[in-house]
């Protein structure tokens, strides 16, 4: 029961990291229709900025926020430059972007910082808080920090006008265009509010899974999962499907012998491809019907 | 929505069939006397542009014929090379065989992927494929099968020597070899697309309500075509295996999918000469980036991408043939 407790808290911790990329891959897809597959690129990127960040001996919190502030004008103008062109070409070009932009991050972070494994400093020091070794000071801080992120998102797109703004231009651009929204300036926030959950993402989960390029590959899948099991078209679903999908991860891990330690990865595709031949909208999306 | 080129452009650059027919001969008279020009080195790259080129014009059966989109080809590219490198290291099979088992295995393995992929339209297979490309070199460390697999050290092949005593080395034999097959699997590619059945295939890539109408088997081409791409993708990664005498699971990572798509995009998506341009770019333009510095390759793929999707969507294809069309145009 212990080992079970600890696994599920454990599962949360990481499973708050998927939920952050889920968010931040169904922001995008809610705008533009596509999958974004250089997010786990982006985070990594974001989060070696904040190394470096560090090294030159800025404090963690001047670095952490520094580093948001980075990410969200990153975002922004990747969608301004690279994405605002291809509006209206076929998806090919759109999935084209995407992975040029992988290869770019990806390599230019190596280039840059090269491929040695990097420590990344935590704010919430290592010590458990609950129990002996059940959960420790930066799990909690991990899964602190995503439901204060979480309140944060709710907030800003509850009860803020450009929050509002921001889902019109994603539910209806001809309709919110027509009554003065910047569909446009609309989108292009969204990839920088993408660029920035998905740094701070990279910055909590740096300290666990390490720092180095390919850091994100395995984190990126789990978003996905997660992304595809609460629905693509519902941020809330995503949240919950990230969640999901770290306790199953970590469950299976324990409890099946072979698979789960060897095929993890395995698992989310496993439940990728479930989700997606069983119920492609996912536990909490609205089916999406095409006019012909 | 689900197309790659838009449909009005398309047509515009046929240039005449036995233009076709010229092109094959001049590659064959430039490819056939380089084994006996260059160092073995050299013919074992070349080779490899061969091994690319088939699995990139699987890829493009797919993507620029069919309008489905793969991210893991990587992984029939792996089930190939396995099939392969199994049959030879436990069960004595000559190589030679071995393709044909390679690409029945993943035959089956992409039609039964294609299956439920068939609910998926767009990004949704592309995101399915990319999980698989994920997953595919922890499936193949996985404790279990390291009897067969040989775990994370892979196997090791003997490369053939050349038969009936030919004066070969075996560089130069499977440079032959390769390029027999290749060359067979490009005409049957060339022959599938302009039949009855490839029209249907393009049909559902250009309009898959209006083809439905018309009578296609939506579900049923749509797997078909998967699995002959899988089928392409498996026998390049055999003969890949066979060249380069080694497979292990980190050979086979999303890095080599990033390669085949590259190679697709540049070399013309929807054209089947295309993928030849698509491999040699594919594996010499790494050599000369990493030359510069590690780990470059993949920021020159990106910028390069980024560069072809704004000025040349048709890719390297597209321009010879725009070239050819205006020759052609200039003659009349």
């Amino acid at each position: 029961m212990e080992l079970f407790l600890h696994q599920v808290l454990a599962g949360l911790a990481t499973g708050g990291i998927y939920a952050c990329m889920a968010l931040a891959i169904v922001m995008i897809y809610q705008a533009i229709d596509g999958l974004n597959f250089a997010q786990g690129e982006m985070a990594m990127f974001s989060t070696f900025i904040a190394w470096q960040l560090i090294e030159w001996g800025v404090p963690f919190w001047g670095a952490f926020f520094l580093t948001l502030a980075i990410s969200f004008a990153g975002g922004y103008m990747i969608e301004r430059v690279i994405m605002r062109p291809l509006h209206n070409a076929p998806i090919l070009s759109h999935v084209a972007m995407f992975i040029a932009l992988f290869a770019i991050l990806n390599s230019g972070a190596g280039f840059i910082w090269d491929y040695q494994v990097k420590n990344f400093p935590t704010p919430f020091g290592t010590k458990s808080v609950i129990g002996e070794g059940l959960l420790s000071a930066h799990d909690a801080g991990m899964i602190g920090a995503t439901i204060v992120m979480l309140l944060f998102l709710f907030l800003f797109f509850r009860y803020t006008r450009i929050g509002l703004a921001m889902r019109a231009a994603a539910a209806n651009p001809e309709s919110a265009r027509l009554v003065g929204i910047r569909v446009g300036q609309m989108l292009a926030l969204g990839w920088g509010m993408a660029a920035l959950i998905g740094a701070i993402a990279g910055m909590l989960i740096a300290p666990v899974v390490f720092l180095e390029p390919n850091m994100m590959s395995s984190i990126l899948l789990y978003g996905f999962a997660g992304a595809v099991v609460g629905g693509l078209t519902s941020p809330a679903g995503a949240v919950i499907g990230g969640l999901m999908v770290g306790v199953i991860e970590n469950l299976a891990g324990t409890f099946i012998p072979v698979i789960g330690r060897e095929l993890k990865l395995s698992i989310a595709l496993a439940l990728i491809i479930l989700v997606l031949t069983v119920k492609p909208s996912g536990l909490f999306g609205r089916t999406v019907v095409h006019r012909v | 929505m689900n197309t790659a080129v838009p449909a009005s452009k398309r047509r515009a650059y046929e240039a005449p069939a036995y233009w076709r027919w010229l092109g094959f001969l001049i590659v064959a008279a430039i490819a056939l006397p380089l084994p006996f020009l260059l160092k073995n080195f050299f013919i074992f790259q070349l080779t490899l542009a061969m091994v690319y080129a088939i699995a990139i014009l699987g890829l493009n059966l797919l993507t620029g014929f069919n309008g489905q989109f793969s991210l893991g080809h990587s992984a029939f590219f792996a089930i190939g090379a396995y099939t392969a490198a199994i049959l030879m290291d436990q069960y004595d099979v000559a190589y030679y065989w071995t393709l044909p088992a390679a690409g029945i295995v993943c035959f089956v393995a992409g039609f039964l992927f294609g299956l439920p992929a068939l609910r998926l339209e767009g990004v949704y297979l592309a995101l399915a494929t990319f999980a698989l490309a994920l997953a595919m070199p922890q499936i193949l460390k996985l404790s279990p099968l390291e009897h067969w697999t040989g775990g994370v050290q892979g196997i090791v092949l003997i490369k053939p020597n050349a038969p009936f005593h030919l004066p070969l080395n075996p560089d130069q034999w499977l440079y032959f070899f390769v390029f027999a097959v290749a060359a067979l699997l490009f005409f049957c590619a060339y022959n599938l697309v302009s039949s009855r059945t490839g029209r249907a295939i393009k049909a559902i890539r250009d309009n898959p309500i209006a083809a439905r109408t018309m009578g296609v088997n939506l579900s049923l081409y749509k797997s078909l075509t998967f699995g002959v791409s899988a089928l392409y993708t498996g026998i390049a990664g055999a003969l890949g295996g066979i060249a380069v005498q080694f497979v292990a699971p980190d050979s086979f990572t999303f890095g080599l999918s990033i390669a085949l798509f590259v190679g697709l995009v540049v070399g013309g998506v929807g054209s089947i000469g295309g993928a030849l341009f698509g491999a040699w770019f594919v594996l010499f333009v790494p050599n000369i980036a990493e030359q510069v510095s590690k780990g470059l390759a993949g920021a020159v793929y990106g910028v390069i991408l980024v560069f072809m999707i704004y000025l040349m969507p048709f890719g390297l294809a597209g321009l010879v043939r725009m070239a050819a069309m205006r020759l052609a145009r200039a003659k009349r």
